[in-house]
């Protein structure tokens, strides 16, 4: 049976349709989750896609960390379902605890929309369990605030626990240590900057996000 | 929440309430990066304000709050910042709580 893949919608989301169409596309099933629910339903795995949620007034992903969507999200992933935040959902898995640090502007204050390459740097997540680690894959970014920042402590744990699932081959954003992407100490929640939904078809210019999104539903599906 | 009236909102008042205004000022942590207020730095010499060092842009949140007293206010307002008004991984938070003065048995409205 196919994976079922629940996209969390937020006000103000706006990659929603882009991930259900990329996982749909690669065999996958998926439906729309309204962040007003309060349970995710019988899904397989649970993307919080990229956008704007709430306006992004206060800091992006601040107010969407408390949805009442978030409870059962923050659940799932406790009982080890794997969880994908990209862009303003990785803001959003920030802001609720989900993953550690935080995503402040960039550095140069540009809004950057471009496509990036990214080293995988580890496997074992949802996202690279079917990736070679040291992969390097063309992925476009489009954000305004996605310079990771954390603790030195946290740091030194996402580097100890090989928790860094992406780097940025040429750093687009003043990131820490070239952080593009990270995942949970139980390694199913994953949240990263660049859109894998935008690379999932040959019409887009590149298909390495679709090798992505295919670990996903392999590992949502195993 | 206050029940509506033809003239607007009505604060909800609690009996033996006191009223404070609070200013909550937030900026980058000290260490963290400030993309903002490092631009804002390179641009003042270009209009000849030189010498001005460590430019740090942050937010202000003023708003009125009921307690009890002025350690109520305090705590719950240091409550407010560290569950949603501010991010500690990257900013600070000054918080100003200051009693306002009883208000005369204010005219109905």
């Amino acid at each position: 049976m196919a994976a079922l893949v629940g996209v969390v919608v937020f006000p103000g989301s706006n990659c929603e349709l882009d991930v259900l169409e990329a996982v749909r596309r690669l065999g996958g099933e998926a439906r729309l989750i309204w962040h007003a629910d309060r349970s995710v339903g019988d899904v397989d795995a649970v993307v919080l896609p990229g956008g704007f949620a709430h306006g992004d007034y206060l800091r992006p992903g601040a107010i969407a960390g408390f949805s009442p969507v978030m409870d059962a999200v923050r659940k799932f992933a406790g009982d080890g379902g794997p969880v994908v935040g990209i862009c303003n959902g990785f803001q959003v898995l920030c802001e609720s605890g989900l993953l550690p640090g935080a995503l402040q502007k960039n550095r140069g204050l540009k809004f950057l929309c471009r496509p990036t390459q990214l080293r995988t740097e580890a496997g074992n997540t949802p996202l690279t369990a079917s990736v070679e680690p040291g992969t390097v894959v063309t992925i476009p970014i489009n954000h305004f605030e996605g310079n990771y920042t954390c603790s030195s402590e946290t740091l030194a744990e996402l580097r100890e626990e090989d928790r860094v699932v992406f780097r940025y081959v040429e750093n687009p954003n003043g990131s820490m240590d070239d952080i593009a992407g990270i995942c949970s100490s139980g390694r199913n929640v994953v949240g990263l900057m660049p859109h894998p939904e935008r690379a999932s078809h040959l019409l887009l210019g590149s298909t390495d996000g679709a090798l992505l999104l295919r670990s996903l539903l392999t590992t949502a599906g195993g | 929440m206050g029940g509506r009236s033809p003239g607007g909102v009505q604060p909800t008042t609690y009996a033996g309430a006191m009223r404070f205004s609070v200013l909550v000022e937030t900026r980058p942590r000290a260490g963290v990066a400030d993309p903002e207020g490092a631009t804002i730095e390179r641009s003042l010499p270009a209009l000849g304000f030189d010498g001005v060092s460590n430019v740090r842009v942050g937010k202000a949140f003023r708003f009125t709050l009921q307690a009890s007293d002025l350690d109520a206010a305090e705590a719950e307002v240091g409550d407010m910042c560290r569950r949603f008004l501010t991010n500690s991984v990257i900013e600070d938070a000054t918080i100003t709580v200051t009693a306002e003065q009883a208000e005369p048995a204010e005219a109905a409205r």
